[in-house]
């Protein structure tokens, strides 16, 4: 069979990866620079069955894609810097209440309306602690129109898997920008479903886990589990409990639910850093302009390498302690003040210094400006 | 013997409930349960959604499908279970704060899609559970903890605000008229299209002490002696209406329903395989 290729922009990549990963439903709201998500989704979804609404506001959007969810069908909403502080207490639902779904952010430049029509990656430290109260998060970064696409196959799948909110934190470049897509054939990629109790299991708890498990199964509302969901903290049968023991027991989960399974959600790529002595690390578009400094700098005889962090959050700590140990200096592109930043130096204490390469004014960083900052540090 | 009713419909293993002695909230929520039952209904294809509040807590005690959502944003949640399955009969529990202040972007939305969903308000003119602040059903001059100087704002109308938005059903049923209660709730679940029934109810604890409105039966007293039903209103002479409220429906139209409508999207791309 002939390989399909498409001419796409993240954006566009990022709604046809939700359908290969099996998105039926999509609520959502207008917003630069993520509409095309949504105008993809209202084209695409009613031919394969799937439902697609314009809620009244953002938090509505979310609102009706958890429903969704809830009602069975795989979800997904988009938006971008404004739109995604109003989905904050959202996500915190779908987190406590373990309902699975995709969050898009297409970052823009903020704070508040900001640059809406330039790119920024300002939005890290929200993805982590936007919402109130702790609770467990997965956050991926693509670079790229094919990463866009099989990153999105790969957070609906951590959502269904993990019955947890994951955000697909790309930044408007990545949104964008056209690039070749080929199109993986059905069952290259990984498609996972949420497991979901049988039919007769009369046992069925809505929020019990098998001994040694961490994630509940879930049931359809309409599928004959008749069950209670609920925003308070509940013990596992789903309905409220007060009880500070069980609090503790509930949250302890959810977090294990990501703490236990790192192997499985980190991902991370690697450029020239077998015998780097200086490291970049970068995420999103901004790689692009570090890769190419990468480049440059060999070309100068200065051994650098790029260790690009794809998962987020968590952010992938163990090889990054590793490549700390190993280099002489560490520099963080990114279009932020330093967020990733304060994590990696957090991460990697004294093992090597953490610079900052970054920008906050709309424009993309160049491999010029990670150059000169690299060169620093020499 | 425990009301055949309860036995069936609530979780018995809830109650008992937590709404303050007096409250007329489970007057409201006994209404629905044997509305239910007497549709028939069958407990796997309903699903109940609520906010934050007090009436939001009703129901976890009934035995369907239960989703206990954020302040105001029942509606919203509602909208994508119901789209996500159109066979599911999805019934909104709303208070008048997450109703028509947080919620009220929510209510006039669903009103105007007229997506099939029952929006039940139980007003009770304050802010309950947290304590008894002014809401946007509170008369003018009445007081709250966050209005201890008479409220200046005005009062919404619910029923006739979703009844302009565009439901397709608005009606307005009191506490005390428990009957007449049955038969909107009948039809307003029955109806296809976005229904919005507000119920006049009373709230002694936090609006009834701060306002002198006396016992909980004398408020429910009140509901009796101020409510007359919009048709027997319609042919009083105007003296005998003056200063009374209105209850009964209000609006009751046929119109195309949305999830419906998005079936036929769906089933043109069927077609066309």
């Amino acid at each position: 069979m002939a390989k399909k290729f498409k001419l796409l922009s993240g954006n566009e990549a990022c709604v046809e990866g939700a359908l290969y990963a099996g998105m039926k439903f999509y609520g959502g709201y207008p917003i630069t620079p993520s509409t095309e998500i949504a105008e993809r989704s209202a084209l695409e979804l009613p031919k394969v069955g799937g439902k697609f609404i314009q809620m009244e506001d953002e938090i509505a959007g979310i609102a009706a894609a958890i429903g969704g969810s809830i009602a069975g069908l795989k979800s997904m909403t988009a938006t971008s810097g404004p739109g995604m502080s109003l989905k904050q207490e959202n996500i915190g639902y779908a987190a406590i209440a373990e309902i699975p779904l995709v969050i898009v952010n297409v970052q823009r430049g903020g704070p508040s309306t900001g640059l809406p029509t330039a790119p920024a990656q300002g939005d890290v430290m929200q993805a982590m602690w936007g919402t109130h109260g702790d609770h467990p998060v997965i956050a991926v970064s693509p670079m790229s129109v094919t990463e866009t696409f099989t990153e999105t196959v790969r957070a609906f799948n951590l959502a269904e898997k993990y019955r947890t909110p994951v955000i697909l934190l790309t930044d408007e470049v990545v949104g964008h920008m056209r690039e070749k897509l080929e199109i993986p054939e059905p069952g290259e990629l990984e498609v996972y479903d949420r497991l979901r109790p049988d039919a007769d299991d009369k046992d069925y708890l809505a929020y019990r886990v098998e001994e040694g498990d961490l994630v509940p199964k879930m049931a359809a509302f309409g599928s004959g589990h008749r069950y209670h969901i609920t925003g308070l903290f509940h013990d596992e049968t789903g309905f409220p409990s007060n009880s500070t023991e069980n609090a503790e027991f509930m949250l302890d989960r959810m977090m294990n639910k990501i703490a236990h399974n790192l192997d499985d959600i980190l991902a991370y790529d690697e450029f020239m850093t077998e015998d780097a002595e200086h490291l970049i690390i970068s995420y999103g578009s901004t790689a692009r302009a570090a890769k190419s400094a990468v480049m440059a700098l060999r070309g100068e005889g200065i051994k650098v390498g790029l260790f690009r962090p794809i998962t987020i959050w968590p952010y992938p700590a163990e090889r990054t302690i590793e490549l700390a140990k190993q280099v002489k200096s560490i520099t963080v592109a990114e279009m932020n003040l330093g967020q990733l930043k304060l994590e990696i130096e957090r991460v990697v204490k004294s093992e090597a210094p953490v610079q900052l390469s970054g920008k906050a004014n709309g424009e993309v960083l160049t491999p010029n400006d990670i150059i000169a900052k690299v060169k620093e540090a020499l | 013997m425990i009301n055949p009713v309860v036995e069936k419909l609530f979780r018995a293993d809830r109650l008992p409930h937590i709404w303050c002695p007096g409250c007329s909230h489970g007057i409201t929520l006994g209404a629905l349960a044997r509305t239910i039952e007497k549709l028939g209904w069958d407990k796997d294809e309903v699903a109940i959604v609520s906010g934050i509040g007090c009436s939001s807590r009703a129901p976890g005690y009934l035995d369907v499908n239960t989703l206990h959502t954020t302040h105001g944003r029942a509606l919203a949640f509602a909208t994508g279970v119901k789209l996500a399955n159109p066979n599911l009969k999805v019934i909104v529990i709303s208070g008048d704060g997450d109703a028509s202040a947080i919620g009220g972007n929510h209510l006039i939305h669903a009103a105007r899609r007229n997506i099939d969903i029952t929006c039940l308000v139980f007003n009770n003119n304050i802010y309950g559970m947290t304590g008894g602040q002014y809401s946007p059903t509170t008369p003018t001059n009445d007081f709250g903890t966050t209005a201890p100087h008479g409220n200046i704002d005005k009062p919404f109308d619910i029923a006739n605000l979703a009844a302009s938005a565009g439901a397709t059903y608005a009606a307005r049923a009191t506490a005390y008229h428990v009957t007449q209660m049955e038969k909107l709730m009948e039809k307003a679940l029955t109806h296809k299209g976005f229904s919005c029934l507000e119920v006049a109810s009373i709230c002694p604890i936090y609006y009834g002490r701060k306002n002198k409105k006396g016992s909980p039966a004398n408020m429910l007293k009140f509901l009796k002696d101020n409510f007359i039903d919009a048709k027997v209103a319609e042919k009083l002479p105007e003296e005998k209406r003056a200063g009374k409220m209105l209850m009964g429906e209000f609006k009751n139209v046929e119109a195309p329903e949305y999830t419906d409508e998005y079936q036929k999207i769906i089933d043109r791309f069927a077609e066309e395989k």
